[in-house]
């Protein structure tokens, strides 16, 4: 077993045990355990952190979540096929549409069906929306983790122009549920593509006021520079993806390396961008950028959205035959993905869900040793997870 | 003026003076609070933050005329939001966590308010015995007592029993105890412009430095220690870049967290009213206190009258700085707040207290 275990996380074992040691011995002083959470408000939701603590060092931080257990994957056992999008909203909460496309495309793959072009073209809008609704989120939420509050307004205030785009198209803010097998429920509604443009602008306007407001500021860059510190390999061992990946040099990216069939990406011209330095900043960084390519990629599908049905031929009632398939994409918190094993029948015999959030905590104990409190918060925070996505 | 005069002439006796000041004190600290509160915590907070502040609570009716008739809303603009908040916090119950030092729980905010009465008393708002306590002393007095804060603080945070107070009264003290020395660094620059350690004497020195007729605050002669002296005030007040103590993303309200109803309240007072003083102090040390320089001899006793209001104009100036820096900054962390301290504030005051030494000396 222990040959698994790569040499850098058996170090930091064995480091954690020595700090954990070094505590009573020099000053006699007595290391304090703090539960960080399940109450906190640093945690959006109900994780907790247990940390035990060298005054303001951290000797140790493991995080021990399920406090929000759902059961989603069980559930999905006892819902049609269709009905399944209703739940899977629920994971990531905030780029929620982005939960069911991979369901449906995993669905379809089984089926054997593709959606029509239109499809696709506003199936990808939305999953991008999604994302613009959730890192918006996040740049502004940053803010707050850090004490600069003013961000966190602004990031409400912009996400309610994407959101608003969002509902005009599905009538749900939060929760769609507008991804069918085979399609989507509705066209789009007139004059929503020269909104959805006014939109963008207007995102890309909040990119550069919060560029100027938080990370570009001095106070921040101090806090996060050099911060949490991930090299490509710890956190290609840990399965981390997305920003996270990205922000410690690894380029990877779902959405050009692995594109998930019935997504446009290839058509498009856009960059997936990188940072070497692996820390809080570069995670940050990276996100920052991703919300403006994101924003590129949305005015270039606005601009070649084809024109047809919205929906193929699929029976009144879904069966989907047997068979098993797993079908991955890039979601704004990373790699998400859905095993679906089918046994013929109107419902999924077994959904395993792998969402990017549980993967991207687990670093933490490693990422944390040594750091002072706020780091952790830090860390935390440009870790970016979402509760609903690390429980289920 | 002739009324101003005769005001001025009565001489009352020790006691009613000390009454009508002691009187005068509780009424300014609460009323600085509120209007700290009130104009910054509510108004430019939304303003700045792009949210809509407190638009509801209140008497005074928005009226607007829609197609020539006369539209009263239903709620008032947001004037009484302090009452309303204010009357929610005294109904609450005053919660004793289990296992607290029940004296230092309850007294703590009490020692964090009382210091901020102390600081207003040498606060001068006008010429002469137009202060609550003349001191000769006075700048000395109000740094010694900002600090006695501290002590409630720490009280607060020990008192609590709870691991996030305890961690955010730590910090308090060590943040505390590091900017009271640039603070007072900042200070010595003042004081040797004017010999004198009198806030008055202080304000008269700026009235009469004058370049050609213009007078000079000291604002323009001291700007790097008028700067340190900010940055210090906002770490006193543990304001936003400096909010360690109570960090609501880390310590969830630090030494605050076990407080409610009236003791939080208390603490709550004491912030803001503190963010007033620290404003009156910076006013009264760079902008020239009470006087302006419109024509009239700083002896006048028209000060009598105007120096307050000149006073609060300054004081809503520099707290319009301070509020600003705070909704604008994130937060620093303990150790990068030392290093300022120690590497940069204190090394600048230090040059520059030199430097105005030459300069005095040469001239």
């Amino acid at each position: 077993m222990t040959a698994t275990i790569p040499e850098s996380q058996q170090l930091a074992y064995i480091a954690a045990k020595a700090a954990d040691s070094r505590i009573n011995l020099e000053l006699e002083t007595e290391g304090m355990t703090l539960n960080i959470g399940p109450q906190h408000p640093a945690t959006h939701g109900t994780l907790r952190l247990i940390a035990k603590l060298d005054g303001e060092q951290v000797v140790s931080c493991e995080p021990s979540p399920g406090y929000m257990h759902r059961g989603y994957e069980k559930l999905t056992e006892v819902r049609t096929y269709p009905q399944v999008t209703t739940l899977v909203n629920r994971i990531d909460w905030l780029g929620s549409f982005a939960n069911e496309v991979p369901f449906i495309l995993a669905a379809e793959k089984l089926m054997g069906i593709e959606a029509p072009p239109r499809a696709q073209w506003i199936r990808t809008i939305l999953f991008e929306l999604s994302r613009l609704a959730n890192i918006t989120l996040f740049l502004g939420d940053l803010g707050a983790q850090m004490g600069g509050v003013t961000a966190v307004f602004y990031a409400f205030r912009d996400r309610e122009h994407v959101l608003n785009q969002i509902e005009s198209v599905t009538g749900g803010r939060f929760h769609p549920n507008f991804d069918r097998i085979g399609g989507l429920k509705d066209d789009l509604p007139k004059g929503w593509i020269a909104d959805t443009k006014k939109t963008m602008d207007k995102i890309r306007d909040f990119c550069d006021e919060i560029e100027t407001l938080l990370i570009g500021n001095e106070i921040f860059q101090t806090r996060a520079r050099g911060i949490g510190v991930i090299p490509p390999e710890v956190a290609l061992s840990y399965g981390l993806s997305g920003a996270n990946l990205r922000g410690s040099g690894v380029d990877l990216d779902l959405r050009r390396d692995d594109p998930p069939p019935g997504m446009p990406y290839d058509k498009l011209d856009w960059k997936v961008w990188t940072h070497p330095d692996g820390d809080c900043f570069s995670r940050t960084w990276v996100r920052l950028q991703e919300v403006r390519e994101s924003t590129k990629i949305i005015d270039q599908l606005l601009d070649s959205i084809p024109s047809g049905p919205i929906m193929a031929k699929v029976p009144r009632i879904i069966k989907v035959p047997e068979g098993e398939a797993y079908v991955q994409t890039e979601n704004p918190l990373g790699a998400m993905g859905y095993y679906v094993v089918s046994k013929g029948d109107l419902v999924p015999f077994r959904v395993k869900i792998r969402s990017a959030s549980f993967n991207n905590v687990s670093i933490v104990p490693w990422v944390t040793r040594g750091v002072y409190v706020p780091d952790v918060i830090t860390i935390l925070a440009t870790l970016y997870f979402i509760l609903g996505d690390i429980d289920r | 003026m002739t009324s101003l005069l005769t005001l001025a002439d009565i001489t009352p006796a020790y006691w009613q003076s000390t009454l009508i000041r002691v009187l005068l004190l509780g009424v300014i600290v609460p009323t600085g609070a509120a209007i700290t509160a009130i104009a910054f915590l509510f108004k430019v907070m939304a303003w700045m933050q792009s949210r809509t502040g407190p638009m509801e609570a209140g008497l005074l009716k928005k009226t607007t005329v829609i197609d020539g008739e006369r539209v009263t809303a239903h709620s008032g603009r947001g004037e009484l939001q302090l009452v309303a908040e204010v009357g929610k916090w005294l109904q609450k119950e005053d919660l004793v966590p289990d296992g607290a030092d029940r004296f230092a729980f309850k007294a703590a905010p009490f020692i964090v308010l009382g210091s901020t009465f102390l600081f207003f008393a040498a606060i001068p708002a006008g010429p002469g015995p137009a202060v609550a306590a003349m001191l000769p002393g006075g700048i000395f007095f109000i740094l010694a007592v900002s600090s006695l804060s501290v002590i409630g603080v720490l009280m607060a945070g020990w008192g609590s029993n709870n691991k996030y107070a305890l961690m955010g009264g730590l910090r308090a003290a060590g943040q505390l105890i590091a900017y009271e020395l640039p603070m007072v660094l900042a200070v010595v620059g003042v004081v040797v412009l004017t010999g004198s350690l009198n806030l008055n004497d202080i304000v008269e020195a700026q009235a009469n430095f004058k370049v050609g007729p213009i007078p000079i605050p000291f604002l323009i002669l001291q700007l790097p220690l008028f700067l340190v002296f900010l940055t210090a005030a906002q770490a006193e007040l543990t304001q936003s870049p400096f909010d360690m103590p109570v960090a609501e993303s880390e310590l969830v309200a630090g030494y605050q967290v076990e407080y409610s109803g009236f003791r939080f309240l208390t603490f709550f007072l004491a912030e803001f009213a503190t963010a007033f003083g620290f404003a009156a102090l910076i006013s009264t040390m760079f902008l020239g206190g009470w006087y302006l320089p419109i024509g009239i001899d700083p002896s006048s006793a028209v000060w009598y009258a105007l120096g307050p209001i000149v006073l609060l104009a300054k004081i809503l100036l520099v707290s319009f700085l301070i509020f600003w820096i705070r909704f604008t900054y994130p937060r620093f962390r303990e150790d990068q707040l030392q290093k300022l301290a120690w590497k940069y504030l204190i090394p600048l005051s230090l040059v520059w207290i030199v430097f105005t030494a030459v300069m005095v000396v040469v001239r």
